[in-house]
């Protein structure tokens, strides 16, 4: 490694800068496609990396900008974006889905909780709702807990 | 804002929920991060130097699996760090070889050994448990330093 990239001045890899982060931005919207993120998004951040995806967009770049075009980019449909860290940069040969073959890793899961994300957006509008205020106060179903071992042992006792 | 962290470390929800109600969510992707960008270390293709595994051994025994290991020099000192932490139980995506599946048994182990704050749901199903869900993600939040209600 050169001396310009043990000393950060340079990136390691292509797109892999200390201090850069990288965002997912999901939509699962009926309103609002991936294009219509990505579009918004170079207008309010012309120095952040912009990859358009079928599910929404990855971001990268200095943590400022990268918080400000989420912090921006949510308001389009707060109930229905949604954001999480990512670790690789877009693109990067040792996650891209384009040198290794097959689904990138971290697919699944994210398929996985895409087919949830719609009752979280129910949860997120009843937050707005006085309506539903009561429920939103309610702990989970009882039924959802594991099975405790005094209702175990009750069970034995019944039988 | 507190350090919340969250469980499965990769979970899409857990962690826009956790950012959007004001704190930071620790997760796997902080971790990779943070090795992916740090120069210096020139061990291709992840960076992972023979250092982690011996630091994942305060986690875990010699006698663990490596991957065990590995996965807890990342994960185990984020436990260490966080202030709170959410668990989902029937995360069936957290499933894997058998590397992950003890590492998950020891992220949940060592965070509720830690004694923070943790909160355990399941993953909505209907509309209903989602209201309840993000209900019950929001209060939790909200008792935490740098919470809504502090």
């Amino acid at each position: 490694m050169s001396e310009a990239a043990a000393a950060g001045t340079v990136p390691v890899r292509a797109g892999v800068r200390p201090g850069s982060v990288a965002k997912y931005v999901f939509v699962d919207s009926p309103d609002l496609t991936a294009a219509d993120l990505a579009l918004r998004a170079y207008e309010i951040a012309p120095a952040v990396q912009i990859k358009e995806t079928c599910f929404g967009l990855v971001v990268t770049g200095s943590e400022v900008e990268v918080e400000r075009l989420v912090t921006e980019i949510r308001k389009l449909d707060p109930d229905r974006i949604f954001v999480k860290d990512r670790g690789f940069p877009p693109g990067d040969e040792r996650r891209c889905r384009a040198n290794l073959g097959g689904a990138r890793p971290g697919f699944y899961g994210h398929e996985n909780e895409m087919k949830l994300v719609r009752y979280v957006s129910s949860g997120l509008r009843a937050l707005r709702d006085p309506k539903k205020a009561d429920l939103l106060r309610a702990k989970p179903k009882k039924q959802d807990e594991p099975l405790s071992p005094e209702r175990l042992h009750e069970i034995i006792e019944e039988s | 804002m507190a350090k919340v962290f969250i469980y499965p470390g990769t979970s899409l929800i857990l962690s826009d929920l956790v950012a959007r109600f004001g704190h930071r969510p620790l997760g796997s992707a902080l971790a990779v991060r943070e090795k992916v960008q740090t120069p210096g270390l020139d061990s291709p293709p992840l960076q992972i130097t023979p250092e982690d595994p011996k630091k994942g051994l305060r986690y875990a025994a010699v006698e663990v699996p490596s991957g065990v290991r590995g996965r807890m020099a990342l994960y185990g000192p984020q436990i260490e760090e966080a202030d709170a932490g959410i668990i989902i139980r029937d995360a069936d995506l957290a499933f894997g070889c058998m590397g992950c599946a003890r590492t998950n048994e020891l992220v949940r182990f060592l965070l509720h050994r830690r004694e923070i704050p943790i909160l355990e749901l399941t993953y909505p199903r209907s509309d209903e448990e989602g209201v309840r869900f993000v209900g019950a993600i929001k209060e939790f939040l909200a008792g935490l330093a740098g919470g809504e209600s502090s």
